[in-house]
């Protein structure tokens, strides 16, 4: 089922009625998410994003704009009649029942020809357990499971019922940090069998990174890029979108542009062709980093962090906004830490300059 | 470690001398009085020992009618007060606008004094040579027949006594049932909306299993306060209960004590274990049968 949203915009009046002071949530989303995607709904707290799910669920009813599920306009349909199936943060299984009966429970609703008999219940609540695989735990209590069984099971209730699309609430927030890894791939394993449209929120990069056939990036309620995991990481909109995304975190520097060269303090490190002279902000990425002896970029040595695959360089700047620069280069580059300074040269593509007012990104050639 | 120990129990001392002085040596002189026969408080002698006083109390007409009058109360109010605070939580819990006037209202009864209540109450129910009361008056305008629920016939009197001691336990019952519906996870609800839960549903399924460990405090100690009815009645019917044929069992105790046909620590004994014993009894059934209904 393909998702439409247009114009999408949620605002919540103040609690205290005398101040006019509204927060906007959501602001002028538009989208088409494609028929059977995972999408990933991505950014820091209280950006909009669990906002963003709630409005497609239903849970809240958007301020103005429309959504749309194929060709249905569902904006004022309640969630009962919108076909979600939405799997919450706390995972909010039944605590009294079992596992089967907490599958179950979305099919004990259906109403008129839909009605299943108990042996018919029993029999697609099973199918769903088994391709979440948690049918060896049926008649456990939720209680009697770990998280990522528990978060299996909620995601088996959701799915029960064969909804048009499938919310996921910061799925993996709850888990510890080898599950998380290992529910994720689930996740996507599960999302590809069923071929079901289904939109998870995180404020995790790398999760929304690692699954996702496209990530949202939203900010203040203002979606900032929407793209590929790949294209929105190589190519940031934004100076919000690069700092967002990856780990180690982009470097940013106070830098210049002087005769279509950009300068970071007193050394021209990059050119770029096509720029106006302009204070700027250079983001250079860790991998971006070229150890060179007679590198253009010099920066003060402050440790060595040897990883095994590849090498940690942690160095100082003055022009740094932040405390430390982290670059990463191959384990084969002996770094000399006997030196007070470490010299690099830069990969283009890895450095991305930014207007300092409106943060914008700033193309060059 | 011994020393320690020592200590402890020092510090343990006061509490300790407080509740046996209190507590247990009482607990235990009712079992003993209850097994002395024609015991005698002023001089402190009995003839001899036996089950003369529980046979004397379970032959006593007064102290049937009191097993009857407290087992009809017991029957009709513990359900009825709390289904009706259920209700009423269930209500107040879905309101917004003055839930908070609402929730004061439901409390004041238990702030009351019963005697102050049970003033209200004859005003409302009794009929006096000038006026037929409040009551009557709406009977009377629905085309009824002017009834004396104070000193009229007996099913009149025990409902007046239900109807009140309903409205007494209520308040209480409605403020644990309100916080502890205010305590279910909202993201349940919210789940079974998107599942498109029918109301009945949500709350067969997930409200009443929530909240059962509660509702189950409140039978349990609703039959016990329930057991226990006395003051409701005086503030209604005056302290010659017997005569009004509305004793309870607590009622006929004290009246063994300390009544007009008083003086008999040991039948007022004996009718206190066979209390104790039928109390011990409900809520063993009770908690028995919590145990298969209640999700902890």
């Amino acid at each position: 089922m393909k998702i439409v949203l247009e114009h999408l915009t949620k605002i919540y009046p103040n609690r205290n009625r005398k101040i006019k002071d509204e927060k906007i949530a959501v602001n002028d989303f538009t989208f088409e998410i494609p028929d059977g995607k995972l999408i990933g709904l991505l950014g820091p707290s209280g950006c909009g994003k669990s906002t963003t799910l709630n409005l497609i669920c239903g849970l809240e009813e958007a301020t103005s704009g429309k959504i749309f599920f194929g060709e249905d306009d569902v904006t004022k349909a309640p969630p009962e009649n919108r076909g979600v199936g939405m799997v919450f943060q706390n995972y909010a299984l039944y605590p009294h029942m079992t596992v089967e009966q907490n599958i179950m429970f979305p099919l004990g609703n259906l109403k008129g020809e839909a009605k299943l008999s108990k042996e018919q219940m029993k029999a697609k609540a099973l199918e769903v357990a088994k391709l979440v695989q948690i049918d060896e735990y049926m008649d456990r209590k939720p209680a009697e499971l770990s998280g990522g069984q528990q978060q299996r099971v909620a995601i088996a209730r959701a799915l029960v019922k064969l909804p048009r699309v499938l919310l996921l609430d910061e799925p993996l927030s709850n888990l510890d940090a080898r599950l998380r890894l290992q529910t994720r791939e689930e996740i996507r394993r599960i999302q590809r069998e069923t071929q079901i449209t289904t939109i998870f929120v995180t404020h995790d990069q790398e999760e929304a990174m690692s699954i996702s056939d496209m990530i949202v990036v939203m900010e203040t309620g203002i979606v900032q890029q929407i793209g590929k995991p790949q294209d929105v990481y190589d190519d940031p909109k934004n100076l919000f979108v690069a700092k967002f995304l990856g780990t180690p975190p982009i470097n940013v520097f106070d830098a210049e542009v002087k005769d279509e060269k950009l300068y970071i303090g007193e050394s021209a490190v990059l050119d770029v062709k096509g720029v106006a002279d302009q204070p700027v902000f250079a983001g250079i990425r860790p991998e971006g980093f070229i150890l060179a002896d007679d590198g253009v970029f010099e920066c003060k040595l402050s440790s060595v962090e040897v990883m095994g695959r590849d090498t940690s360089v942690v160095s100082k700047h003055n022009a740094l906004l932040g405390t430390e620069i982290r670059s990463i280069i191959p384990a084969e580059n002996k770094v000399d830490t006997s030196s007070p300074l470490v010299r690099f040269n830069l990969k283009p593509a890895k450095v991305h300059i930014f207007n300092k007012e409106t943060t914008e990104r700033i193309y060059f050639k | 470690m011994k020393k320690s120990n020592i200590k402890a129990w020092l510090y343990l001392l006061p509490a300790l001398v407080f509740l046996g002085v209190f507590m247990i040596y009482p607990l235990f002189d009712v079992v003993v009085y209850s097994f002395e026969e024609g015991y005698n408080s002023a001089s402190q002698s009995f003839f001899g020992t036996g089950l003369y006083n529980f046979s004397y109390v379970l032959h006593d007409p007064y102290f049937l009618q009191a097993v009857k009058n407290t087992f009809i109360l017991v029957i009709i109010t513990v359900p009825v007060s709390t289904g009706l605070s259920l209700l009423i939580s269930l209500a107040l819990s879905s309101i917004r606008k003055l839930k908070d006037l609402f929730q004061t209202l439901y409390f004041l009864p238990y702030v009351t004094n019963t005697l102050a209540v049970g003033l209200v109450f004859m005003i409302l129910f009794k009929k006096t040579a000038y006026s037929d009361g409040l009551i009557n008056l709406l009977i009377n305008i629905f085309g009824g027949q002017s009834v004396d629920f104070i000193e009229g016939p007996y099913w009149a009197k025990m409902l007046v006594l239900c109807i009140y001691t309903i409205w007494i336990v209520m308040p209480f019952k409605i403020l644990i049932l309100t916080s502890s519906l205010a305590s279910v996870n909202q993201d349940y609800y919210k789940v079974a909306r998107v599942d498109a839960t029918p109301k009945w549903r949500v709350f067969s399924k997930i409200t009443l299993p929530m909240i059962s460990p509660m509702l189950f405090y409140l039978i349990i100690t609703g039959f016990i306060g329930a057991f226990k009815a006395y003051s409701d009645a005086v503030a209604l019917f005056g302290v010659n209960l017997n005569a009004q044929g509305m004793n309870t069992i607590v009622g006929y105790v004290l009246d063994m004590l300390y009544g007009n046909s008083g003086g008999y620590p040991s039948y007022a004994s004996a009718a206190a274990l066979i209390l104790f014993a039928i109390v011990l009894t409900v809520t063993v059934i009770n908690l028995l049968v919590s145990k298969k209904k209640v999700y902890y």
